[in-house]
């Protein structure tokens, strides 16, 4: 007998084993459907969460450093010692960019929630930035309108304002914003560019809806206790390790640290994010994992428990298919196959629930789910049929023949 | 006949071996020869080891010790793959209790010895309709074992026996389990069968089933106590008697 004539027999007595005893087939399909069904919904979530994740970290430039007194991702050290850390000042843009040479732009950035208004409409809760001209080359923007404010107008604190998108079209509507003035808590600023869309980060807060404006008139609106987080863009990504060294050496030197001195400030950067990131994923992932793998155990069990039944009712039948020359591999597979069709068909049925459940979901929190993912499920829900139904498969391909026909 | 040896048993013992040191001798060195073409009875009283003959036999146990040549061929220490080609290509089981498959249609049932041979759907459907026919069953192809008779059963069981051409056609008690109007018709299908060049060993408790035979080997305790051919007018009563009931249930010769 062929190994394909094998496996079509086996996969037509198994489907008739199994018609035979609906209920029972579906009972223990529901083991491994729960299986099926949460390894994908938390498959899904994490490629959702880190196809989220990576969108919008390419808002933080690869290749942008920022010096800030938390370091990102939590650090190694005490909190205390970093809350006591000495505050970052706005003149550390200028004295970095003179001396660094791996460095192409410095910008000092504050930011404080406020109001924008424009004649009779309001906009609230928007961001507010203030920083020098640099931070355009910083962060490589572009823009729908205008542009941005340059040197001069950046030291000379000129009110002028700079929006983001989700801004300018709450403000203006059907207009053009650019040459308008708007009052952000009171003091009037010109509008002199639009920035592009940037998109949201994580799918919780736009990053849209803020307004740039020259880092005096932010301390004219608010005061000057707000400390900046310093931001650089290295020359050549290439170089960055060579970067974040001299960068240290500057800071080191501005904040007067004796070498034995621990640095007392951060260099952040994208990797650190996606870092702190890729902790959480694991975590997430192996807990995951583990209520996964549980689910599928239990489900296997089921199945194993099944067969075994499934194999004593037909202890008789196995011994006449003996008498009449079927081998033991013979056996072996319609016993495989029958436990396989069972996952099988539990990793289908789990794959239509949880991918309407995905969708679902996708409202709260982005998810997707990758084709790969789906026959990952179906690999999965296969394997679990094959490992548990082993078994009782060999179990039944070594009875003796005639103890088997003896069998009442 | 033609004198070819089918089955050669030389002393061939089985043992039981029930713990405790105790043990069953089922079978005490039974030495036989078989004869293609032969119609073999094989009697005796109850517990007396012919079904244990018969699974040595029909391959589907081994022998404790001694040989047994099947086709001239040594099966006393053949594997399991091995035994399950012959049981598949050279032996036909008919059973006391039919052993059909209950899920599976007269059909499938038939077919299953060919499945197991590797022969093609087209083939084998063909073949196992055509051999349901033989036995009187081309109207119940699509009938599974509970709607059919014992008597129809009986023949599904051994329209399933004779498809893959055996040498031999094993019948523990074929008629056991039916009324004695149809064991007749069993034992006319046997005897057909019989004519038509089949080897068959039969295992019965009844007299007059085992005069359907040509030789009648009787055992005791495990031991052969005779071997004897049935004398002429009981063969030729027996033949006659076959051809009339045959061709009246329309069983082609
Ligand atoms: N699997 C077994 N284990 C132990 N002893 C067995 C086994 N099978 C048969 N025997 C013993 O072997 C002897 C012969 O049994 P066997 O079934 O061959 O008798 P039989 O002639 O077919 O009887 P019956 O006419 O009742 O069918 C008996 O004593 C029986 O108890
Ligand atoms: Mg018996």
């Amino acid at each position: 007998m062929t190994l394909g004539s094998e496996l079509k027999e086996g996969l037509k007595l198994s489907y008739a084993a199994l018609k035979a005893n609906k209920a029972r087939a579906a009972l223990t399909m529901l083991g491994i459907i729960i299986g099926i069904v949460s390894v994908t919904l938390m498959g899904a979530a994490i490629s959702g969460l880190t196809n989220a994740f990576n969108n919008s970290i390419s808002s933080i430039g690869a290749d942008v450093l920022y010096v800030q007194k938390w370091p990102w991702g939590g650090g190694d050290q005490e909190w205390w010692k970093y809350r006591n850390r000495r505050d970052m000042k706005i003149d550390y843009a200028d004295k970095i960019r003179k001396d660094a040479t791996l460095l192409s732009a410095v910008a000092p950035v504050v930011q404080r929630l406020g109001t924008l208004k424009y004649s009779n409409r309001v906009a609230n809760n928007v961001m507010v930035e203030g920083t020098t001209s640099d931070l355009s080359y910083v962060s490589n923007m572009s823009f729908i309108e205008g542009r941005f404010f340059t040197d001069i107008e950046s030291r000379g604190d000129r009110p002028l304002a700079v929006l983001g998108s989700d801004v300018a079209d709450q403000l203006f509507p059907n207009q053009d914003p650019v040459g308008k003035t708007v009052k952000i808590n009171g003091l009037t600023f010109r509008v002199i560019g639009v920035r592009s869309k940037q998109g949201s980060f994580l799918g919780m807060f736009s990053l849209d809806n803020l307004v740039i404006i020259p880092i005096g008139q932010f301390q004219n609106i608010y005061g000057t206790h707000f400390h900046p987080t310093i931001e650089a863009r290295v020359v050549n990504k290439n170089d960055m390790g060579d970067a974040i060294e001299e960068l240290r050496g500057i800071m080191r030197k501005i904040r007067g640290l004796s070498p034995y001195q621990e640095d007392d400030f951060s260099i952040n950067q994208q990797d650190l994010l996606s870092n702190a990131f890729d902790k959480i994923a694991t975590i997430i992932g192996g807990v995951g994992f583990f209520v996964t793998a549980l689910s599928l155990f239990v489900g296997g069990i089921g199945i194993m428990n099944i067969m075994f039944v499934s194999v004593t009712e037909r202890t008789k039948e196995i011994g006449i298919r003996k008498a009449l020359g079927a081998r033991r591999r013979t056996i072996l597979a319609q016993f495989l196959i029958e436990s396989s069709l069972i996952c099988l068909g539990g990793g289908l049925v789990g794959l239509a629930i949880s991918y309407p459940l995905s969708m679902l979901v996708d409202k709260f929190l982005p998810t997707s789910m990758p084709v790969s993912l789906a026959f990952i499920g179906i690999m999965i829900s296969l394997a679990v049929g094959v490992v548990s139904g082993i078994v009782p498969a060999l179990r039944a391909s070594r009875l003796d023949p005639v103890d088997a026909l003896r069998y009442e | 006949m033609s004198g070819q040896k089918v089955i050669e048993l030389v002393k061939v013992n089985k043992v039981y071996d029930m713990g405790a040191e105790v043990q069953v001798n089922a079978l005490k060195d039974i030495s036989l020869v078989i004869e293609k073409g032969e119609y073999v009875a094989i009697m005796g009283p109850s517990g007396s080891g012919k079904t244990t003959l018969m699974n040595i036999l029909g391959c589907l146990d081994t022998p404790t010790s001694g040989l047994y040549l099947f086709d001239g061929v040594n099966v006393s220490d053949m594997n399991d793959n091995e035994l399950a080609k012959i049981r598949n290509q050279g032996i036909g089981f008919v059973f006391q209790t039919f052993n059909l498959i209950p899920r599976s249609d007269a059909l499938h049932n038939v077919e299953l010895p060919l499945i197991y041979s590797g022969v093609p759907v087209a083939e084998r459907k063909d073949r196992a309709k055509k051999t349901l026919e033989m036995v009187g069953l081309g109207e119940r192809v699509h009938h599974k074992p509970n709607e059919l008779s014992g008597g129809q059963r009986q023949r599904v069981a051994i329209a399933r026996a004779l498809i893959n051409n055996p040498s031999i056609i094993l019948a523990d008690e074929p008629t056991g389990n039916l009324d004695s109007k149809t064991g007749d018709e069993i034992m006319l299908f046997l005897e057909e069968l019989h004519k038509k060049g089949n080897t068959i060993i039969l295992v019965t408790h009844e007299e007059y089933i085992a005069e359907h035979s040509r030789r009648i080997i009787r055992i005791r305790d495990g031991m052969i106590e005779s071997d004897l051919p049935i004398e002429k007018n009981g063969k030729v009563k027996v033949h006659h008697d076959a051809e009339k009931a045959a061709s009246s249930i329309g069983v082609k010769g």
